[in-house]
């Protein structure tokens, strides 16, 4: 009730305030990559609250739960908190994260105006939002799934959660997936086909090498989880037997093919955060990524590798000896490429002139945490030590520790070091250094524990501790999770106060951090085109070598020849498909069959009548680029002339 | 044979073609070569042409024949230069789905082998 009124009373807000068509035009129905992605990170940005507050919610009952005391949630309750817990933070927050780095960056590095596919990027959005929408839909009516993030069979069968829970997951995951899975599509096409001219693939910034290999393990992944998916579906709706026991069954078989997906996931995810760390180090440190071609070759190893790991995720489910062994070594040899992307940080590091900002900090913060991760990783690849501490809050440990160290950092390092490009002012540093204490020490103090509680066999998602000796160690990580909390609460604090006091921190030249790629050769917000002309690329590091030449002979290139430039239009396309998606879905898990069946034509009239719809581009006429254009070059004069006065 | 109609047949199955008329001619060359394996499938299956056992390894042969017609004729992978990315995607995923099912049919080999539950077990959703 509360959430329908915060929803009606945002929405008459923006009514009663006129933004509405803005909203619609420039976000909701925009085809443009810049405004898609934003739109991306604002879902994750809410779904990163909702996924923290259930956090919160299970170390305040492990930390209350304790000996006598039952706590304040029933185990049907907390079993739904810990699978919504994990549900969303990977899927609406790590990835919608991730798709809109990719979504805002990676065509403004190649140096071109938008995707492959505009309109399928804005249905791929509105899909993910989509699911989203009905994972958090479960809060209102029905549950949430009771089993885990991954729904293991038998459990997540029929007969064993007859309720709606494991329904909601499915559909869920589902929808969003044909989002991922589209976006990929694009992404690939993107980078394969769509660069700036002279941009060959070994010039290109390495965030668009790793959202390259990212992007094809999703392709490669998702596919997976979508068919396992499927057959759990068919088991639970249509009785077949493909992962129970009985029935001629194998519940085995689920968790191989979820591995096979989800091992490739957590790569999906922590690839552009190097991506992320690459870029950050090179400005930062004022030289170039050390190691350029190793960091490709590392990347395109853990691309492949990754799918050949996946059995560590259950060593002790009766795999035999060999296999134990041979993936266990495989998951010890991901490490190496991995390490080699670490040295090279570190010697980019090594004799540049090294900038502490915000993202610094994290780049920082994310080698100390991310080592030691890994070391646990590689401690839990051994299969005989795994044998101890599988299902353990040793593990839990471990992939937090990865996954806020590594990708979380990122996120964080990104949100802050492309926020200038995208509105055009920066925000507040020393909020932005208070956010990275309480999310370095908050990380330390709740998961730290963890691994000392899993040595002493706490097994992972207990709703009551039998053991009062672990009380002092949970109290830390509740702790722990409080400041991340309040970390939380101030990057909302430092949003609303850097747009507040934005006139001190303007970004008038487009390029606030002397950066090196070509996304802060164009203007803060860049135009929708992006760029008037294409760039033309010589050498890696586009821009910087540009910049060099034009500080050097205090001159900028000779004004190139403007030409009128096509873009494609809005469209509701996204908006109305996603609508019919939610639907169908939400009849799906209520077994309402003759609106789910509706929910399907209308989202697959929607794509008949676009493409039946003649025009899909507006020209911008070449005055207004020109126009643009010209200002453009004035300020970028005057701030490289200032450059070149000062060297 | 005219030039010009020599240039209309000179080109790969899978290659972009100059006209429309040509263009069919390839599809329905694939057309007909798809079902020519898909029957000789058939027909191997359902005489006994082949050595009993040697039936299956057949089936296999067939069925990448049948794979490659695809690809070239449907879906225009070539050995051109230009064509290098569509190669190279391919690799990428036959790669992947070897990786895949072979760690898979070896992963559940191992399974069945080591965990195969007693007929208390298999039971255990009659008993709930």
């Amino acid at each position: 009730m509360v959430v329908i009124l915060a929803v009606l009373g945002t929405a008459f807000w923006v009514w009663r305030n006129g933004w509405w068509p803005y909203l619609r035009d420039e976000y909701i129905t925009s085809t443009d990559h810049k405004r898609i992605g934003i739109m991306y990170i604002v879902l994750a940005l809410l779904m990163l609250v909702r996924g923290f507050a259930d956090a919160i919610m299970m170390r305040l009952q492990q930390s209350l739960a304790i000996g006598a005391s039952q706590g304040y949630l029933p185990p049907e309750h907390y079993n739904q908190i810990f699978s919504a817990h994990g549900t969303i933070m990977i899927f609406f927050v790590a990835m919608p994260f991730v798709i809109g780095f990719m979504n805002f960056v990676v065509p403004l590095q190649l140096g071109v105006r938008d995707v492959a596919f505009p309109t399928m990027n804005n249905v791929s959005f509105w899909l993910t939002a989509s699911g989203a929408l009905l994972v958090n839909l479960s809060l209102f009516i029905g549950e949430f799934s009771r089993t885990g993030w991954l729904g293991f069979p038998p459990l997540s069968e029929k007969a064993f959660s007859p309720g709606v829970g494991v329904d909601y997951y499915l559909v869920a995951l589902q929808i969003s997936g044909v989002g991922t899975v589209l976006t990929a599509v694009n992404f690939v096409t993107t980078i394969l086909k769509i660069r700036a001219p002279g941009m060959s693939y070994l010039r290109m910034p390495v965030f668009c090498w790793t959202s390259l290999a990212s992007n094809l393990l999703i392709l490669a992944a998702f596919p997976v989880l979508t068919v396992s998916l499927a057959l759990l579906m068919l088991d639970r709706y249509l009785d077949f037997h493909f992962f129970t026991n009985d029935g001629g069954g194998n519940s085995m078989l689920y968790m191989n093919l979820i591995w096979v997906w989800g091992h490739p996931e957590v790569y999906i995810l922590i690839l552009p955060a190097f991506g992320i760390y690459s870029e950050v180090a090179a400005t930062f440190s004022g030289k170039p990524l050390f190691g350029y071609r190793s960091m490709v070759f590392a990347t395109l190893a853990i691309c492949i590798i990754s799918f050949m790991v996946w059995l560590h995720h259950f060593f002790t489910m009766g795999a035999g000896a060999d296999i134990n062994a041979v993936f266990g070594i495989a998951s010890m040899i991901i490490g190496i490429p991995t390490g080699v992307k670490i040295y090279n940080w570190l010697f980019t590091m090594y004799g540049g002139r090294v900038r502490f900002t915000v993202p610094m900090y994290y780049l920082i913060g994310f080698m100390l945490t991310f080592v030691i991760g890994g070391l646990t990783g590689v401690l839990l690849a051994i299969p005989p030590v795994d044998f101890i501490v599988h299902n353990s809050l040793f593990l839990v440990a471990h992939f937090h520790q990865v996954i806020i160290g590594g990708v979380v950092f990122a996120i964080m390092a990104g949100y802050t070091y492309w926020f200038p490009k995208a509105f055009g002012f920066t925000l507040d540093e020393r909020l932005g250094k208070a956010i990275f204490w309480c999310w370095f020490i908050g990380f330390h103090l709740a998961f730290m524990p963890l691994y000392v509680l899993g040595f002493w066999g706490a097994t992972r998602r207990m709703q009551h501790i039998p053991d009062p000796t672990w009380a002092p160690w949970l109290n830390v990580a509740l702790v722990g999770a409080v400041i991340i909390g309040v970390g939380i609460v101030l990057t909302v604090v430092q949003l609303l106060y850097s747009i507040k006091t934005r006139d001190q921190r303007m970004d008038v030249t487009g390029d606030p951090w002397d950066g090196r790629t070509l996304e802060w050769l164009t203007l803060s917000p860049p135009p929708h085109y992006n760029f008037a002309v294409l760039p033309d690329v010589h050498g890696e590091e586009a821009y910087w070598t540009r910049k060099q030449t034009a500080i050097k002979q205090d001159a900028l290139i000779k004004e190139p020849d403007y030409k009128p430039i096509e873009m494609p239009l809005g469209t509701p396309v996204g908006v109305i498909c996603a609508f019919f998606a939610s639907v169908c879905g939400f009849a799906i898990i209520w077994h309402i069959w003759w609106l789910a069946i509706l929910g399907l034509i209308g989202s697959f009239a929607v794509f008949v009548w676009y493409a039946w719809q003649d025009e899909h581009e507006h020209i911008i006429p070449v005055e207004e680029v020109r126009a643009n254009a010209r200002e453009r070059r004035r300020i970028r004069m005057e701030h490289l002339h200032t450059l070149s006065q000062s060297t | 044979m005219s030039e010009n109609e020599n240039n209309l047949l000179d080109v790969a199955p899978g290659a972009p073609h100059s006209n429309i008329l040509s263009e069919t001619i390839a599809y329905v060359i694939g057309l007909a070569l798809a079902l020519i394996l898909t029957g000789v499938s058939f027909w191997v299956a359902s005489t006994g042409v082949l050595w009993g056992p040697g039936v299956a390894a057949g089936l296999v042969v067939l069925a990448i024949a049948q794979m490659g017609v695809h690809l070239v004729f449907f879906l225009h992978i070539t050995s051109g230069p230009d064509n290098t990315n569509n190669v190279l995607a391919l690799a990428f995923g036959v790669l992947i789905v070897f990786l895949v099912m072979i760690g898979t049919i070896w992963i559940m080999s191992h399974m069945n082998a080591n965990m195969m539950p007693g007929p208390e077990m298999t039971n255990l959703q009659m008993q709930h």
